[in-house]
């Protein structure tokens, strides 16, 4: 699109998921097509590029945001952690985990989403409440698992990350 | 969709952001948390010839709190100001709105700033500063000027920041002793913007009768509602106020309008229930903050 409009496209680097990655973008690359288009991870999924279904949430500096509301410009220099780097050593993380134990997902299009926000909200509070699990995913839209074992796997990866730190 | 092409500037410091924005004039638009922007930039609703991102400016990313109030600066996200313990210790009023305010993911980016210049009658931060009649820092190339949030609010999605003029900060009044806040509404999910909501302040006197009532309105007119319901409630202690008359007294004075998520009738009747839940949860607040008072000066 931009070689068409011969757009001007402005060279940054990101940090994705412990690897620096160049790209050159023209300055309205949403940070989501980046991260698909440009780097070629196409774990983050898009689903209405208003910030409303919650797929496209990616780790900004260890933070959730929405990268469909993210200009990839605006965060030259800074770290980002896409589903694609949740797994440690290859091996799942608990959060990956337990949403695979408590059948946490269907058709898999919101995962990557829910995935990035669960991490970052048990980083922060490790024994949430119903309440607090509420909260933290409703930014978050799922059209096929009715969200029960979406809350289920949430409490599950509590278990699972006191279990290994304890 | 895809955001139509625009130019971009990066400046390294506010003097570079507001010489950015005095040359693209009527073309030129600030970025700042990009929650309100970039969904209109995606649908096509918006097309600004100049982007001015203000994310490179740190130097506004600050709350600061004394017995006068809280300033926010223009990069002080949401989930910062919700955070912030001194801030909620001066205006309980501002965590107590945050957490209605989108989800938790969308306020680790919008700003508080952002949100009172994006002016949306529904949103809850232009409610809290009618409310407590605070204002905002307007900087231009050569200039500032303060703006009561009285006249900030001009219309739906239109404040009185000019062409070429940066919101640099907002006050937030603290409120005198023995008040109390509160905010309640009603959205179809939790975090969408709300049908109706209520934001209240009370004040009490030393025999904890009611000497201030106020409430603001959002979603029910092109600005937030403010009523002063101070003479209605008439210097009663909370029990013995008559609300179903409070709640009649603002009714009567908002303008709401019907679409597809509620008729204009359901949202005076919502706002109605909202008022007398908010200014008894705010009377209640004031209450506890009075009894504390009285408390550490026995102490
Ligand atoms: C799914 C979703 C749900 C939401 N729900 C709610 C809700 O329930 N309640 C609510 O209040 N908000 C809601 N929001 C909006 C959110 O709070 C935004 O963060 C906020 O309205 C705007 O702040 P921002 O920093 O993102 O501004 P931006 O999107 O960057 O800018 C918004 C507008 O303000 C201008 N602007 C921003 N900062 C400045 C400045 N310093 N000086 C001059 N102009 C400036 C911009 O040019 C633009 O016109 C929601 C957003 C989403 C995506
Ligand atoms: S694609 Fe970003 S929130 Fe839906
Ligand atoms: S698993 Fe299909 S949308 Fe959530």
């Amino acid at each position: 699109m931009s070689e068409r409009t011969g757009e001007h496209r402005h060279a940054i680097t990101l940090t994705v998921n412990g690897v620096l990655r160049e790209a050159a973008v023209p300055a309205r690359r949403l940070l989501s097509d980046c991260l698909r288009h440009d780097l070629g991870l196409t774990g983050t999924h898009v689903g209405c590029e208003h910030g409303v279904c919650g797929a496209c949430t990616v780790l900004l500096d260890g933070e959730p945001v929405r990268s469909c509301l993210t200009f990839a410009v605006t965060v030259d220099g800074h770290e980002i952690t896409t589903v694609e780097g949740l797994a440690e050593r290859g091996e799942l993380s608990p959060v990956q985990r337990a949403f695979s134990e408590c059948h946490g997902l269907q058709c898999g299009f919101c995962t990557p989403g829910f995935l990035c926000t669960v991490t970052a909200f048990l980083r922060d509070n490790r024994t949430p409440t119903d309440e607090e699990v509420l909260e933290a995913v409703s930014g978050n839209l799922c059209r096929c698992t009715g969200y029960q074992n979406i809350i289920k796997a949430v409490h599950r990866a509590a278990e699972i990350q006191a279990e290994e730190s304890g | 969709m895809k955001p139509p092409p625009f130019d971009y500037h990066r400046p390294a410091g506010l003097g570079e952001a507001l010489q950015a924005l005095a040359e693209a004039g009527s073309h030129g638009k600030v970025l700042a948390g990009g929650q309100s922007l970039i969904p209109l930039l995606n649908m096509r609703l918006a097309a600004p010839g100049h982007l001015v991102d203000i994310n490179g400016l740190t130097e506004l990313a600050t709350i600061s709190a004394d017995a006068s109030g809280v300033r926010v600066g223009a990069l002080a996200r949401h989930a910062a100001v919700e955070r912030d313990g001194s801030a909620r210790a001066v205006q309980p009023l501002l965590a107590q709105a945050l957490a209605l305010v989108a989800h938790p993911v969308i306020r680790n980016r919008g700003t508080v700033v952002g949100s009172l210049v994006h002016a949306d009658p529904s949103a809850e931060m232009p409610a809290v500063l009618a409310l407590l009649g605070g204002s905002v820092r307007l900087a231009r190339l050569g200039g500032e000027r303060d703006v009561h949030a009285r006249d900030f609010f001009v219309g739906p999605l239109e404040s009185a920041c000019l062409p070429g003029e940066m919101a640099v900060s907002a006050f937030f009044p603290a409120l005198p002793e023995r008040s109390g806040t509160a905010f309640c509404e009603v959205a179809r999910r939790h975090g969408d913007y709300a049908v109706a909501g209520v934001a209240a302040a009370v004040t009490l006197d030393e025999d904890f009768r009611i000497i201030a009532a106020r409430v603001a309105c959002v979603s029910v007119g092109p600005v937030p509602v403010v009523v002063d319901v101070t003479g209605v409630c008439g210097q009663r202690p909370p029990a013995s106020v008559d609300w179903d008359e409070v709640a009649r007294a603002v009714q009567d004075r908002i303008e709401p309008e019907g679409d597809i998520h509620a008729t204009a009738g359901y949202r005076r009747h919502l706002t109605g229930v909202l008022v007398t839940r908010a200014l008894r949860g705010a009377a209640q607040d004031a209450a506890r903050s009075g009894a504390n008072d009285a408390g550490e000066g026995r102490a």
